[in-house]
């Protein structure tokens, strides 16, 4: 009775050994998957690919949200007044500023921060290697680093176990996206994104136009309520109701929005991130010439430029790449060459190619 | 013997690649170490492979390089609110398809009759270059 079993299997196998590997190769290949589909990171993707969002998208509606609301109650309440007072330039600027935020604002969300690939495995081994033959040690050594020389100056290059790979300097590993991240800055919550190479221009004009913009409608807001209360006093009008709470939302964050675009401005100007300055990476030692960042160009109009004008990176990790479909067939390339191998001198090993291409 | 087989075969692909590492010995610019790998000694002479490595160090600086029209480029893209990238190709990209053109150059002229594929940097997020060694030649 076995040997019958073996027997009917044996047929179909030997039959039609390349068709049976075919139909599912062919059900395979139809549909090329895109890179985005199969990255590693907590990130969300949309429209195929083409937007790219943190995992969590932190307190952005919140941002967008308070913006919004403050604008159209800035343009709903106090631009009637200040056209017929004082002139139409003012809801043109207000406009354009809001314009510049909300466009900001969604670049440095929606932008790869400059992701770094994950190394591939030929790659990891080949680093493992170069760690094991240079440290010869038998056991698994403490956190892996490598020290560099970066104009004259010692920094320390760390390994990522997570990403497989020794980190360029400056570039950090982000546990809320999950991916390193170069010239790591900061993961702004209000923004949604890690901060990073390629949307840090982005994140600094967001922060300053909203600066101005704040600045512009509290300012705007001051006028308003002044010449309205000159009016009440000498023409006994009412007063109209508080939209103060508004008003005092705007206050607040214009103390807190423009430190901050202060703080960052100090960072472009001496070509430092959020990151190394909290952990005082290249604390000064000798006085403000010799701050032993190594990355400065020594001038601040050079820094500014640089960080803000410089080229614009590409994204490295390529989202809407074609996976290439050499996912599958290196294994049932040889699985194929096993089974035509086997078939022909063996009968009782024909279940192995069936397992092997189900794995 | 199906573990074995899979075994060799991980050994095979790993020692069929050199991995070319960054030389960050000038900052965070890309460029790669032109120091000579001992596994490519007997498939292509050192001049040749620190020729190609220097050019295309030479190619990445000059796509990161910080001049008139990469300042003119950003200022511009900065009044526009950086929409102009939606539409433009970026200087950086311009260099990067100059890079892919040169070493499809250097595959067809000098690697490939030797047994040796290199691969486009940008395709390992500029980490790394990599001499694949192919089968046809010992």
């Amino acid at each position: 009775m076995k040997n019958c079993e073996y027997q009917q299997i044996d047929a179909r196998a030997l039959g039609t050994p390349a068709s049976s590997f075919q139909p599912c190769t062919e059900m395979k290949v139809p549909r090329l998957r895109r890179k985005w589909e199969v990255f590693p990171g907590k990130n969300r993707f949309y429209c195929d690919g083409r937007i790219i969002l943190a995992r969590q998208s932190g307190i952005l509606p919140l941002t967008l949200g308070l913006i919004v609301v403050t604008s159209v109650l800035f343009f709903a309440f106090d631009c009637p007044f200040l056209v017929t007072h004082l002139t139409v330039c003012i809801p043109v600027i207000g406009g354009v500023l809001f314009l510049f935020v909300v466009i900001s604002l969604l670049q440095t969300s929606l932008t790869d921060p400059g992701i770094l690939p994950r190394a591939l495995p030929d790659e990891a081994a080949d680093i493992e290697k170069q760690i094991y033959t240079s440290g010869s040690s038998m056991y698994r050594p403490p956190p892996r680093t490598k020290e560099i020389l970066i104009n004259q100056q010692v920094v320390k290059l760390k390994y990522c176990f997570t990403c497989k790979m020794f980190r360029p300097p400056r570039t950090s590993h982000c546990s809320l996206c999950d991916n390193c991240v170069e010239r790591f800055d900061h993961h702004c919550p209000w923004v949604g994104n890690c901060v990073g190479k390629r949307n840090y221009r982005f994140f600094y004009s967001f922060i300053v136009s909203l600066s101005f913009h704040t600045s512009f409608i509290f300012g705007c807001v001051v006028t308003h309520l002044t010449l309205r209360t000159y009016e009440v006093i000498l023409l006994h009008q009412k007063e109209s109701p508080a939209r103060y709470p508004f008003h005092i939302i705007c206050f607040f964050s214009i103390w807190s929005v423009l430190g901050l675009s202060g703080f960052h401005t100090y960072l472009v100007a001496s070509n430092l991130t959020t990151n190394e300055d909290i952990k005082g990476s290249w604390s000064s030692k000798r006085g403000a010439e010799d701050s032993g960042n190594p990355y400065t160009y020594n001038s601040i109009f050079i820094n500014c430029c640089a960080t803000l004008c410089g080229p614009m990176p590409p994204s490295l990790i390529d989202r809407r790449g074609f996976l290439p479909p050499d996912d599958i067939p290196p294994v049932a390339a040889a699985d194929l060459e096993l089974s035509s191998f086997l078939a022909k001198n063996d009968t009782n090993m024909v279940g192995m190619p069936s397992s092997g291409h189900t794995s | 013997m199906n573990h074995s087989l899979q075994d060799i075969r991980q050994q095979a692909a790993i020692s069929a690649k050199v991995f070319i590492q960054r030389d960050y010995t000038n900052g965070t610019v890309c460029q790669f170490q032109t120091k000579f790998p001992s596994e490519l000694e007997n498939r292509i002479d050192k001049q040749q492979f620190e020729e190609t490595v220097r050019t295309l160090n030479n190619l990445y600086a000059e796509a990161e390089k910080l001049g008139g029209s990469s300042y003119l480029e950003g200022c511009l893209a900065c009044l526009t609110a950086y929409t102009i990238f939606l539409c433009m190709e970026t200087h950086y990209e311009k260099v990067l398809k100059k890079i892919a053109k040169f070493i499809q150059e250097q595959n067809d002229k000098i690697y490939a009759p030797r047994g040796l594929l290199l691969t486009d940097p940008i395709e390992r997020g500029l980490r790394v270059v990599s001499f694949t060694k192919t089968l046809n030649s010992h």
